[in-house]
């Protein structure tokens, strides 16, 4: 490689900066003031790309016509968002930490089907823009015209955003509110219109990031979760909140992407390695690297506890005789499902898929719920105890039954390595980097295809003999997965599960009484990996194999939606959650070709009835009912 | 009390969604498809369109053994461990007869080997894995469509009459690209001595830099280029291509480029000249696809596609193969099935005996703009039979069952 043909590497690695800098800033800006983890981000980017594609094929045959299709098409998408925090966001504010993930999750489902029904399912390959259509030479190489301006145009937004946010009184307020929030709303700021009109800016900001796309990329409905990832990674990386972290993080990220697609093949120790395959985990090894290194990302400040966390989070209590007869009578019902197989053929496959889940949401909710730490890369323990099982049984010829035992293994390995860097971390960092080990993992399952069969994943798997029946697979989950449950339930009232609690509540006064915080949250996290590998070596054995989609960022969020939906201050509601989703899953997909809306409106709605997770808000509600507690002083309390 | 609830929520799950279908009714055949249908749904709606057709047909001319035949076809989220269990839902409650279906690999791969398993015919649609019919064949899969291999080699006559000494390589980075490009790298290099590949762009599937990847190409100076991206990376990757120079005086060869799906996106933007595998609908002048042709657009008022095709196709050839067996039991079907001839729009086809692959072509030729869109030119088409590799490296390469 030449240097000239370096240079313009570099240049190509600006203008991918600035697409990333102007999605990942509104990301950004978003958390930093009302702290949630807008996983809708992408889908508003994505629709900014094909609301754009829209109006410049409209209007946007002038130069003049052009940039104002941009412009209203950004001004567009805000509308749409602030129209969706007043209505939907705003009524779950109160909500304990990441119960807003929820909401946003379901915008996700519904914003893709929106667009799907809008545009249609083809690529729309919008024009290009006018008077930028060519290219000019750059050392002796075609640069296009377009590209030029996009480099451009990302050091302007950030001057323009840091202008707002140092020299308006809007700005102030934001910078307040993003330190503390509280405070701003007590000294009589109107916190709600604060939010609304961040939360438009931050949308206007990735529909600005999609429309500029318009003339680069085809609008297609995959958008929303690629873009959606390295969002994240930039924010993470940068520092959450900080929107010149966000600019330098873009910047490191695009350029080392564009510097491994330049070195093309290289040679190390006699092996051919093409770097062009690095692209795909680039961001998420950089953000591990930067999340060891400076724990704050590059320009963040240790994040302020928000102060109504955990406040509202009682000690747990044993259960009450009733409730264990009417979990034994669950467990009798269960036992008896196959004796009604005639009736109903179905019933036992859909019930391992459900024993399955609820085991993953229950190991996740033992780390994220008494643990305290928000693992948002869990699909990992269970990839690697599929991956190891499956390895396990196709290559090194071991039987089932010693696969399933020592395939979870490899689960407690990651965890070990993963869980040792993660418990140094806190909050949302520590969420993202166990975000990035859980890619870096899908990463290499997907590209090692001697070991793992790369995208095609392993098959071919399947139980011994005596299990092979759909029964003796039946019953062997149902077991797996009221031991694991047991198991959980028992290490939580043992005096390790009280320290883990301990830990949670008050990191500092558990050390003072001699826990040893950050081994003690090690060990959970340990315990939790082990129980996921466990479901991802029963789910190997019950579909026959394993591929990457099966271990990739849709099940870390799947699990995150289980035990939120069932509610994470309860150890009953992983269960429920679990449960209640992968039926939702299963069985609105045959109904309606829109069942991804169909499945996020129901999501939606149980968030909005539910603001504590289904399990929770009911047992609030029962004790309500036991004490007959006026509704009025619950209210009082809670918002103190 | 939560945990009445949850009895009684289990209660109405099990009652509502359990039960064994109510349509008793002996007097169809079931037939289950599974499918991508919300990820790839650009690809897979006129492929349901195109079987849709094809079953009206069967039945409005009476059905096959005197009955007629009922597709239910269920999505599989672009994932195997749903495909499993979609095939089983298929399988316990509809009790269908056999399945097709499939568009990716994987999960192409994971109905393969599910065919096997519960000893159910398996006719794969779509998907284009060699695997299905060699490493992982086995005697209950059959596949439809050319695979990647003769998809690469109906190509390689054209590459090799050019000559060009330096290609260059880029690809989607999962299976389909890198076999592709092994395939391609392999004929090519026996087909002529020499031939040097001076750079390799492996990009992430629908995530391609394409300003980075273009330049990196372009500095490698290759005198042709052999592409396998597709989609939204393919848009990408022509435009920056075309805005730089990329294309100026280098020869391109492209795998189904021309198919409509990934040709019409395109539009004004289409590359000319580039050697590709398609599907010229508009200009195909035979009897049987002009009956075709004029069938689907009166019914859906629209130009079919290369999925349209594939869709229409499995579902004659599943009437074909019922009527052929005479029954729906699996040992009839396998017999049946090797060996199987039928009409389709493309011709005459025939389900080989040494790998269970059908001899179902494509045509091979270049594009070019045509009223500001882009089309297929001086295009022939290649019999799969013609296109695949000796019968002892097949046999070499399947498993003995």
């Amino acid at each position: 490689m030449t240097l000239s043909g370096l240079l313009v590497q570099l240049l190509n690695g600006l203008v991918d900066a600035s697409s990333l800098f102007l999605v990942a800033s509104g990301l950004s800006l978003i958390f930093g003031v009302t702290r949630i983890m807008n996983f809708a981000h992408g889908s508003f980017y994505m629709l900014g790309v094909y609301v754009a594609y829209t109006f410049v094929s409209h209007m946007g045959e002038s130069v003049g016509g052009f940039w104002v299709a941009i412009i209203l098409s950004s001004l567009m998408v805000a509308l749409l968002g602030a129209l969706i925090e007043i209505v939907i966001l705003r009524r779950v504010y109160r909500a304990p930490e990441l119960f807003q993930l929820l909401a946003t999750f379901s915008l996700v489902l519904i914003l893709q089907d929106l667009a799907l029904f809008i545009w249609g399912p083809e690529d729309l390959f919008g024009p290009r823009a006018p008077g930028l259509t060519g290219s000019i030479e750059i050392l002796g190489r075609n640069f296009p015209q377009y590209n030029l301006v996009m480099i451009v145009i990302g050091p302007a937004v950030l001057g323009i955003l840091w202008l707002l946010l140092n020299k308006t009184r809007w700005g102030v307020l934001i910078r307040a509110a993003t330190q503390d929030r509280e405070m701003v709303s007590t000294l009589g700021v109107n916190q709600a219109w604060l939010f609304t009109s961040v939360f438009a800016l931050g949308c206007f900001l990735a529909g600005l990031g999609g429309a500029l796309q318009e003339p680069r990329i085809p609008a297609n409905l995959a958008l929303d979760l690629e873009s959606i990832g390295t969002a994240f990674v930039v924010v993470v990386v940068g520092g959450m909140g900080s929107i010149p972290g966000a600019f330098l993080a873009a910047l490191l990220i695009a350029e080392v992407k564009a510097l491994c697609i330049a070195l093309g093949t290289i040679h190390i120790f006699g092996i051919d390695f093409p770097m062009s395959k690095m692209t795909l985990v680039a961001e998420f090894l950089i953000m591990a690297i930067i999340l060891v290194i400076r724990p704050w990302g590059l320009l963040g400040k240790p994040q302020a506890t928000a102060r109504n966390d955990h406040s509202a989070e009682p000690p747990l209590r044993p259960s009450l005789p009733i409730f264990k007869w009417c979990t034994a009578a669950l467990v009798l019902a269960l036992v008896l499902v196959p004796v009604f197989e005639e009736t109903f053929p179905y019933a036992q496959i859909i019930l391992v898929e459900i024993f399955i889940a609820v085991l993953f949401a229950a190991s996740l909710h033992f780390v994220m719920g008494p643990g305290g730490m928000h693992s948002f890369g869990h699909a990992a323990y269970f990839g690697l105890g599929a991956y190891g099982a499956a390895i396990l049984v196709v290559t090194w010829k071991l039987p089932m039954e010693l696969a399933l035992i020592a395939g979870p293994l490899l689960a407690v390995l990651g965890a070990l390595v993963f869980g040792w860097f993660s418990v140094r971390l806190s909050g949302v960092y520590l969420a993202m980097l166990t975000f990035a080990f859980a890619q870096i993992v899908w990463s290499i399952v997907y590209q090692w295809d001697d070991v793992t069969g790369g995208s095609n994943g392993i098959f071919g798997v399947w139980p011994s003999d005596w299990l092979s029946s759909t029964t003796a697979l039946y019953y062997l989950t149902l077991s797996i997965m009221l031991a694991g449950i047991l198991i959980l339930r028992r290490i939580l009232f043992a005096p390790f599960g009280l320290a883990i609690r301990a830990a949670r509540d008050s990191s500092l006064r558990a050390d003072a009484i001699g826990v040893d915080v950050k081994r003690v949250q090690w060990v959970a996290f340990v315990v939790a990996g082990l129980f996921g590998g466990i479901a991802g070596a029963v789910y190997v054995f019950s579909k026959g194999g394993i591929s990457p989609e099966a271990i990739g960022v849709g099940r870390s969020i799947d699990g995150l939606v289980m035990v939120l939906l069932g509610g994470v201050q309860t150890l009953f509601g992983p269960i429920v959650g679990a449960s209640i989703f992968t039926w939702l899953h299963d069985s609105v997909a045959r109904e309606t070709d829109y069942w991804k809306a169909v499945l996020g409106m129901i999501i939606l709605l149980i968030v909005l009835i539910f603001p504590a997770g289904i399990v929770g808000t009911l047992s609030h509600l029962w004790q309500w009912i036991k004490h007959h507690r006026p509704l009025q002083t619950k209210k009082v309390e809670a918002s103190k | 009390m939560s945990k009445v609830l949850y009895k009684l929520l289990i209660g109405g799950v099990l009652a509502s969604s359990f039960v064994a279908s109510a349509s008793w009714a002996a007097d169809t055949i079931k037939i289950g498809e599974v499918n991508s249908y919300k990820a790839m749904s650009a690809f897979l709606g006129p492929y349901k369109k195109g079987w849709e057709m094809g079953l009206d047909e069967i039945n409005s001319q009476g059905g096959v053994l005197g009955k007629n035949l009922e597709v239910i076809y269920r999505d599989d989220n672009a994932n195997p461990g749903d495909a499993i269990r979609v095939a089983e839902e298929l399988r316990t409650r509809e009790k269908v007869s056999m399945i097709f279906g499939g568009f990716l690999s994987h999960t192409g791969l994971a109905l393969t080997d599910y065919a096997k398993r519960r000893k159910m015919i398996y006719l794969a649609a779509e998907p284009l894995t060699d695997k299905i019919v060699w490493e992982n064949g086995n005697d209950y899969t059959f596949r439809l469509r050319p695979s990647t291999y003769m998809q690469v080699a109906m190509l390689i006559p054209d590459a090799v009459k050019l000559n060009k000494k330096r290609w260059g390589l880029v690809y989607p980075n999962y299976e389909y690209g890198q076999s592709a490009v092994a395939t391609f790298m392999q004929l090519l290099s026996k087909a002529q001595p020499g031939v040097e590949f001076v750079v390799e762009q492996a990009t992430p599937l629908g995530k391609i830099d394409a300003g980075s990847v273009v330049q990196a190409l372009d500095d490698a100076k290759p005198d042709a280029i052999f592409n396998v991206l597709f989609g939204a990376d393919l848009g990408k990757f022509v435009r920056e291509g075309n805005t730089r120079g990329l294309f100026a005086g280098k020869e391109v060869f492209s795998l189904l480029t021309g198919e409509p799906e990934y040709l019409d996106p395109m539009g004004a933007e289409a590359p000319e000249g580039w050697y590709v595998t398609g599907y010229p609908w508009n200009k195909i002048d035979t009897p049987e696809h002009n009956a075709f042709k004029t069938a689907y657009e009166a019914k859906y008022g629209e130009y079919p596609r290369a999925g349209s095709i594939v869709g229409y196709t499995s579902i004659k050839t599943i009437a074909a193969l019922i009527k052929k067996a005479g029954s729906t039991d699996t040992d009839d079907l396998i017999k049946a099935f090797s060996g199987l001839s039928h009409n389709t729009p493309f011709g005459p086809i025939t389900y080989r005996s040494q790998d269970n692959q059908s001899t179902f072509g494509a045509f091979v030729g270049q594009t070019a703009l045509v009223d500001g869109k882009g089309e297929m030119v001086n295009f022939r088409y290649v019999d799969g039979a013609d296109v695949q590799p000796s019968d002892e490296e097949v046999a070499a390469m399947r498993p003995a069952n």
